[in-house]
């Protein structure tokens, strides 16, 4: 397939890592951001033939992840309500809230449906006037034009029984979290690369500038992975620290700016808490003023939603790379993705899930 | 910047009430059998775990399966639920080596379903039986409320005879056994998948429903050793492997190169993110077979229509019982897992 085998091909990845293996002189500690980028390097094995030096650690770019406990307690009150239809990606669908997870809801009767596009559902919206229609819109910037285009349809063509429930999480603000932690161990940065396909890559300048740190926008099959970690460690072993972009096929310095247009249109830029990191200012995006009509936060009074999320594993640790997910006590015992007790383990991105997946042998 | 709140919530570990997952073949499906139907209904023939029964009677033995279907649409690329429903125990039926006889088919139809659709679905009904070779012998048909049932599901149940000195089963699966699949994978799946209601891509993707048996014939031909047959269905070819590793206690080493799939179907998978592995068959088989045999057995397979694309796609080892294992592009190893439930899309 075009644009798909030459990146696996194994013959080229096998040439970038020798490269690698020749440029490596000092241990590197780096962090890929995306999960789509944790999932191709367990999958394939990357970790296990790279150089003893560079050190992976996982980052937090699962969105799944990073959605507070307090909005799919939030979205599982409103999928259980009479009138509603809820819709979202069925990554959130099992994620479990405080007492329960969107599946169960569904066995209980709820009309919960997985949808591949915001503009599914907003279809379903227009063929079900009666009914209220609410999407799940999570994710990063990546995900962000295509909802922000779900409001924007809705408003136009004055659909009134469609709205979002937005959990939007921006990447650069948790990228300088993490680099201004007082326990941070990353010296370069995979950047996600879809991400920056929207977003380009000048808002990373500054932050590659402040920390003294590469970053690198990356692909996500093998060679874009390791040719992304090439340019990390020459960057490190010369002492360099710029923004260098591997995605060439995609990313753009300034990105997609109608994409960046839209969702300013839509959206503003707010404080948002991340599961297992905690508040990060202006790291998510809502929904402006005025468009509330579409926001289901506002549309739904849920009250009395009482978190309950005791400190049963370290799914924390993990998004900011501190642990791998086998240095938890409970991998693979309490913690498996039948019986996740965290987020990290359920989400198909989930660092805890790819390493459950595909390399808990021998481990 | 402080970080804090580095916790995580607490585990669904017990469902009150059956999921969707619990039927997709998965380990919830596995816990299902373990902990509710075994329990109670133990003995030695369902205990083996197979597809289907072999049931010894003096002088002869008898193979004996059952399955509900249940697709939606029942109309898809390449097929529909009837054909299915004969197609999918004719292989059950077979699998053990066994030639499909007769079978019995059951109707559950939601009051509204269109005359013409029914009529359809039994006219391929008709020719499926035809080309299998089997006949359908005993029949039922139910109606139920509006909303009682989707449309239309079909039972069907099938009986076949078996050479007395045949012992295909995972209980006989040796070390150094070769593993060979029978074409490309997750055709049926992602034709069902993509022609989906709210799925909005147009695809070339076709079932690949087709009665077995007569593959299987062929396969004998070549020779007997063969030491275990499955069509990797609901759950796709990694979930049958992980079966047979549990079963026989050894582990299977996949290459991943030699994996065969349509670059139609790959596309369909990559944009859908999921993991072709996984992905339902309806006309292909996994047989795990002796090491000495194996270029016979592939020969005879390649001589047929439903087996031109046959290969080898791993080998049978005594190092990590239980668990499937797949080489990569790059030489590394990972583990193929038997799913949880049903594959999810992938949020981006």
């Amino acid at each position: 397939m075009k644009y798909l085998d030459e990146f696996r091909d194994p013959i080229l990845a096998k040439k970038i890592l020798a490269e690698i293996h020749k440029t490596v002189t000092k241990p590197w500690v780096i962090m890929e951001i995306c999960g789509g980028q944790t999932h191709s390097i367990i999958r394939n094995g990357i970790d296990q033939v790279l150089p003893k030096e560079i050190e992976l650690v996982h980052g937090p770019g699962c969105p799944v992840c990073v959605t507070p406990l307090e909005i799919i307690d939030k979205a599982i009150a409103i999928a259980g309500k009479p009138n509603v239809i809820f819709t979202s990606f069925g990554d959130m669908l099992r994620v479990p809230g405080s007492k329960k997870d969107l599946f169960m809801v569904k066995s209980e009767g709820g009309d919960v449906r997985t949808v591949y596009s915001p503009l599914e559902a907003l279809t379903i919206a227009k063929n079900n006037p009666k009914k209220e229609v609410v999407f799940f819109a999570v994710g990063f910037e990546t995900t962000a034009p295509g909802n922000a285009m779900a409001i924007h349809q809705a408003a136009k063509e004055g659909i009134a029984n469609f709205s979002e429930l937005v959990s939007h999480v921006l990447v650069p603000p948790a990228m300088e979290a993490l680099l201004s932690s007082p326990e941070n161990r990353v010296q370069g940065y995979l950047a996600a690369g879809h991400v920056c396909t929207i977003m380009g890559w000048e808002e990373y300048d500054p932050i590659a500038e402040k920390y003294q740190v590469p970053i690198v926008p990356t692909g996500f099959e093998p060679v874009d992975v390791l040719e992304g970690i090439l340019l990390v460690v020459k960057q490190l072993e010369e002492g360099r620290y710029e923004v260098e972009n591997q995605y060439l096929r995609s990313v753009k310095r300034e990105g997609n700016q109608p994409a960046q247009e839209l969702i300013s249109k839509i959206y503003k830029i707010t404080d948002r808490k991340w599961r297992g990191i905690g508040e990060i200012p202006q790291s998510g995006l809502s929904i402006r003023e005025q468009y509330s009509a579409y926001d289901a936060n506002l549309k739904f009074s849920v009250e009395d939603i009482q978190t309950n999320e005791p400190e049963l594993c370290i799914s924390g640790v993990i998004l900011q790379g501190l642990k791998k997910p086998n240095e938890c006590p409970a991998f693979g015992k309490e913690c498996t993705p039948t019986t996740p007790l965290g987020a990290t383990m359920v989400s198909s991105e989930g660092a805890c899930a790819a390493y459950y997946k595909y390399q808990r042998m021998g481990k | 910047m402080k970080i804090e709140n580095l916790s995580c919530p607490l585990p669904i570990m017990d469902h009150k009430t059956i999921q969707l997952a619990h039927g997709a073949g998965g380990q919830l499906s596995n816990d299902l059998i373990d902990t509710l139907f075994l329990p109670r209904f133990s003995n030695k023939t369902l205990n083996a775990m197979e597809d289907q029964a072999v049931l010894d009677f003096p002088g002869k033995r008898l193979s004996f399966s059952t399955d509900t279907f249940v697709v939606d649409p029942i109309f898809f690329p390449g097929g529909n639920i009837g054909e299915l429903a004969i197609n999918g125990t004719v292989n059950d039926v077979a699998m053990c080596g066994a030639k499909p006889l007769f079978l019995s088919v059951a109707f559950i139809l939601e009051e509204g379903l269109p005359m013409e659709d029914l009529h359809q679905i039994l006219i391929s009904m008709e020719i499926a039986a035809k080309k299998a070779g089997v006949t359908i012998v005993t029949g039922d048909t139910k109606v139920v409320n509006k909303g009682s049932c989707d449309k239309i599901f079909i039972n069907t149940t099938g009986i076949g005879v078996l050479e007395s000195d045949l012992n295909i089963a995972s209980s006989q699966i040796k070390m150094g056994d070769k593993i060979i699949l029978s074409g490309t994978l997750a055709d049926h799946g992602m034709a069902v998948m993509t022609s989906r209601d709210g799925l909005s891509f147009q695809s070339r993707v076709k079932s690949d429903t087709a009665a077995l048996n007569g593959l299987i014939d062929s396969m004998l031909k070549g020779s007997n050793n063969i030491h275990a047959l499955r069509d990797p269905t609901r759950g796709g070819v990694a979930t049958t492997l992980n079966e047979f590793a549990r079963s026989s206690n050894l582990g299977i080493s996949l290459i991943e190169e030699n994996i065969p799939v349509k670059s139609d179907v790959k596309g369909a998978c990559e944009i859908l993110g999921i993991d072709p592995l996984y992905v339902a068959n309806e006309g292909k088989l996994i047989a795990v077979v002796s090491n000495e045999d194996a270029p016979n057995i592939l020969d005879a397979m390649k001589n047929h229509p439903l087996g031109k694309d046959a290969v080898i796609i791993g080998e049978v080892v005594s190092n990590h019982p239980g668990m499937v294992t797949m080489k990569t592009g790059l030489g590394a190893n990972r583990i193929v897992d038997m799913p949880i439930g049903e594959q999810l899309p992938r949020i981006c």
